[in-house]
C-alpha cells in the first residue's frame, strides 16, 4: 500500500526524522492559509499524487506569496497531472502540500528495502540524490552503497557512521545523519514498511541534514498490525476494479490487453497471461481467485473482469486442488447469467471434481467453449475473438 | 528414495482444529501419511478424529517422536508457530500459511540459520513423495511415483507440471513447493542440492517466477554443481514492472527480477527452458529421451 508524500513525512517526523514544516490543503483558500501559517518569505508547493516525476511535470513550484499558493492550487486541484510515472492517463490532483523552502547545498539519496538474499532490511544510499536511483544503479553502480542491517542488532552507530562517511558527510552532519538513519530504520520496522525512499535527502546551506522528499510503501501483509496506517489508503489513487477486487479478497491487476483471465493461484495466473501472449493476444488482467473461493467470489471475479470494456473474451483456467471445479462452474454460470455474457468464454478445468464441473457447465445453457489443456484453451480464446 | 519425506516420516499439524488444518490433515492421512499429532494451545488432551492434540509443540514432540510439522496457523501467529517448532527441535517445518508479514520472516530466517531445522515455505503447497508421504495442500491423485524431482515457487503451477508429467507416464521422486514470499526457508538452490544427492532422482523441473534473483542464483549453482538435467519455466513473462502479481515476492522492481533476465541466465547455464507453461512435461520428456540416446 502506498501513501502520499505529506503522510510519509508526518510518519517519519513521528519517529524523529527531520522533515521540513508543512501543511496539506484541498482548496485554494487552504493553500493560501498554509503559506501564511508558515510565516516565511518563500515556500514550496507540491501536488500530492502517488507517482514520482512531479517536478518535471510542473507539479512542484517555489512561491513567495499566499496569492501564488492560491493560483497554483486553483490550477491543479481537480485536474490531471501527467508525469513519466503516471502513464498517459495521468492522475487527478486532489491535494497539495505547502512546506517551508530549503537552501540546498547537497542532494543525497537514502532508501530502505527488504533484501531477500540477506533476509534483512538493507540501506541503499548514494551521493547522487534527486535522480532516478535505477538510472544511477545501471550507469554508475559504484555510486550506490548497500548495507544490510542485522535484525537482532538494529541500526548500530558504526554502521550509520560508515554510511555517513561513504556519503562524504563531515563534522556535525555525521551525527545528524546517524540519528536520521536510526529514525528511518525505526519507522521501517515499526510500521511494517516495504520501501522507504528519501530522494533527495539534503544537506542545507546552514549544514542541516533533512528529508526533502519522502515515499513510503507498506507491506500489505503487515497492515493488520497498523489500523492507523490502513486508514491512509487513498482509493482515488487506485484502479477502481482493483479496489473492488480487494473487497472480495481477490488478487487482481489491471493490464492493457483484451483477454480477461480468471485463474486459481498466482503462479498459474501469471503463466496463463504468458500463454495468452504466446498464442498471439494480450491479457487484460492478472486475476487469482485463490484456493478457498466460493461461487459468490467466483461470480464477483467474473463481474470485475467484464467491467473492463476492452475485454473481448474470457479465459478461465483452473487447476482444482483445494478449489473444486464444480464450485467454480456454479460461480461462472451464476455470473454469466447475471451479466448477460456477450463475449466468448473458454473454460479449461482440471483437478478436484472436474467431471461435476463440466456437467454443470454443459447443462447451464450458457455458450461455453471447453478446452482440453492450457495451450488448447489459449488457442481457442484467441481464435474466438479473432472472428 | 526421495528427498526430505518418505513413508517413515511422522507428522504433526500445528493448527489442527481450524477449517484448513482439519481438511488437509484428513486428506494427508488418507493419502497414507503418518499424521501423529496436533497442536492447539488450550486443547491439549483432546483429539481430532483419533489424532492426539497437545498444548505445545514441545509436548507433542516428546509424546509422538514426530520429525516433521505442518503449519496452518493464521498469519498473525504463524511466525510464532514456526519459531516454536524450531525451538522444539523439529527437523522439518512446513509452513503453508499465506500472508505472513515479511519483517516477521526476517526474524525467523535469522533464527532458522542458527538452528538444526529446515523450513519449507511459508506460502507454499508443501512437499510430497508420491505414494509415500504427502504433507500439504496439493491434490494427491495427480502424482505418480517415479524419478523426476519438482521444485517450484508456485502452488497450482506445480500441479500443472506434475499433471503433465503424469499424463506422459513420467513419475516424480519428490515435489517441493518452496513458496511465493520474498523470504523463504528453503530456496531453489537448497532443494536442488538435495535432488543432486538423491540417487533416485534423474532430472529436475524447476519452476520460478518474476521477482528477486533466486533463479539467477540457481542457474549459477546448476552450472557449477548440478549433475542432472534441469527443465525450467519462469512465470510472469508478460508481467509489467512495479506491479505485484499476487505473490508478495512476484514483483519486478529496481530493474531486477524480470523474466527475460532469468530465462537468459538459465539458458546460459545449459538448462532447457520451456517458453510455454504447457510444454513443461514434453520438454522433460524430450530431455530424458535425448539423454537415453
Amino acid at each position: 500500500m502506498n501513501i502520499h508524500e505529506y503522510q510519509a513525512k508526518q510518519i517519519l517526523a513521528r519517529f524523529g526524522a527531520p522533515v521540513p514544516k508543512g501543511q496539506p490543503a484541498t482548496t485554494p483558500d487552504e493553500a493560501a492559509a498554509a503559506f501564511r501559517a508558515l510565516g516565511q518569505p518563500k515556500a514550496v508547493i507540491k501536488v500530492q499524487i502517488h507517482a514520482g516525476g512531479r517536478g518535471k511535470a510542473g507539479g512542484v513550484k517555489i512561491i513567495s506569496s499566499a496569492e501564488e499558493a492560491r493560483e497554483f492550487a486553483a490550477k491543479h486541484l481537480g485536474n490531471v497531472l501527467v508525469t513519466h510515472q503516471t502513464g498517459p492517463e495521468g492522475r487527478v490532483v486532489r491535494r497539495i502540500y505547502v512546506e517551508e523552502a530549503s537552501q540546498i547545498a547537497r542532494e543525497l539519496y537514502l532508501g530502505m528495502v527488504v533484501d531477500r538474499k540477506a533476509a534483512a532490511v538493507a540501506v541503499i544510499a548514494s551521493t547522487e540524490g534527486g535522480m532516478e536511483i535505477e538510472e544511477v544503479a545501471s550507469k554508475t553502480p559504484e555510486k550506490i552503497i548497500t548495507e544490510p542491517v542485522d535484525p537482532l542488532i538494529g541500526m548500530s552507530g558504526f554502521l550509520a557512521r560508515k554510511i555517513a562517511f561513504a556519503l562524504g558527510l563531515k563534522d556535525k552532519q555525521v551525527g545528524q545523519f546517524s540519528a536520521l538513519l536510526g529514525a528511518v530504520y525505526r519507522t521501517f520496522t515499526e510500521t511494517d514498511a516495504a520501501l522507504i525512499e528519501i530522494n533527495p535527502l539534503v544537506v542545507t546551506a546552514d549544514g542541516r541534514v533533512i528529508c526533502l522528499d519522502a515515499k513510503i510503501s507498506f507491506d500489505d501483509n503487515g497492515l493488520f498490525r497498523h489500523p492507523d496506517i490502513r486508514e491512509l489508503r487513498d482509493p482515488n489513487e487506485e484502479d477502481p476494479a482493483e479496489t473492488e477486487a480487494s473487497k472480495y479478497d481477490l488478487s487482481y491487476v489491471h493490464l492493457d490487453g483484451n483477454i480477461g483471465c480468471m485463474v486459481n493461484g498466482a503462479g498459474l495466473a501469471m503463466a496463463t497471461m504468458d500463454i495468452v501472449k504466446y498464442s498471439g493476444a494480450e491479457p487484460a488482467n492478472f486475476l487469482d481467485v485463490g484456493g478457498g473461493a466460493n461461487a459468490q467470489k467466483v461470480a464477483a471475479a467474473f463481474r470485475i473482469l467484464l467491467s473492463d470494456p476492452r475485454v473481448k473474451g474470457v479465459f478461465v483456467n483452473i487447476f482444482g486442488g483445494i478449489m473444486q471445479c464444480d464450485v467454480l462452474a456454479s460461480g461462472v454460470v451464476e455470473a454469466a447469467r447475471e451479466v448477460k455474457l456477450g463475449v466468448p468464454l473458454v473454460v479449461r478445468m482440471e483437478g478436484t471434481n472436474v467431471d461435476k464441473g463440466k456437467k454443470i457447465l454443459a447443462e447451464s445453457g450458457i455458450k461455453v467453449i471447453t478446452a482440453n489443456d492450457m495451450a488448447d484453451g489459449a488457442r481457442r480464446i484467441v481464435d474466438a475473438i479473432g472472428k | 528414495m526421495s528427498i526430505l519425506v518418505n513413508k517413515n516420516t511422522r507428522v504433526l499439524t500445528q493448527g489442527i482444529t481450524g477449517a484448513t488444518g482439519q481438511f488437509h490433515t484428513r486428506t494427508c492421512r488418507d493419502y497414507g501419511t503418518q499424521m501423529v499429532g496436533g497442536v492447539v494451545p488450550g486443547r491439549g488432551g483432546t483429539d481430532f478424529e483419533g489424532i492426539p492434540i497437545f498444548d505445545t509443540v514441545e509436548q507433542a514432540r516428546r509424546a509422538t517422536g514426530c520429525d516433521a510439522t505442518v503449519i496452518y496457523v493464521p498469519p498473525p501467529f504463524a511466525a510464532d508457530a514456526i519459531l516454536e517448532a524450531i525451538v522444539a527441535g523439529i527437523e522439518l517445518v512446513i509452513c503453508i500459511t499465506e500472508g505472513i508479514p515479511v519483517l516477521d520472516m526476517v526474524k525467523v530466517k535469522h533464527y532458522l540459520n542458527n538452528s538444526k531445522s529446515r523450513l519449507i515455505g511459508p506460502n507454499c503447497p508443501g512437499i510430497i513423495t508420491p505414494g509415500e508421504c504427502k504433507i500439504g495442500i496439493m491434490p494427491g491423485y495427480i502424482h505418480k511415483p517415479g524419478r523426476i524431482g519438482v521444485v517450484s515457487r508456485s502452488g497450482t503451477l506445480t500441479y500443472e507440471a506434475v499433471h503433465q508429467l503424469t499424463q506422459l507416464g513420467i513419475g516424480q521422486s519428490s515435489c517441493i513447493g518452496i513458496g511465493g514470499d520474498p523470504i523463504v526457508g528453503t530456496t531453489h538452490i537448497d532443494a536442488l542440492a538435495l535432488f543432486n544427492q538423491d540417487p533416485d532422482t534423474d532430472a529436475v523441473i524447476m519452476i520460478g517466477e518474476i521477482g528477486g534473483t533466486a533463479e539467477e542464483e540457481a542457474a549459477e549453482y546448476i552450472k557449477q554443481n548440478f549433475k542432472k538435467p534441469v527443465v525450467a519455466f519462469i512465470a510472469g513473462q508478460t508481467a509489467p514492472k512495479g506491479r505485484r502479481m499476487g505473490h508478495a515476492g512476484a514483483i519486478i522492481s529496481g530493474g531486477r527480477g524480470g523474466a527475460a533476465d532469468k530465462i537468459a541466465a538459465l539458458k546460459a547455464a545449459g538448462i532447457s527452458v520451456a517458453m510455454s507453461p504447457a510444454d513443461l512435461g514434453s520438454t522433460m520428456k524430450a530431455t530424458l529421451e535425448a539423454r537415453r540416446n
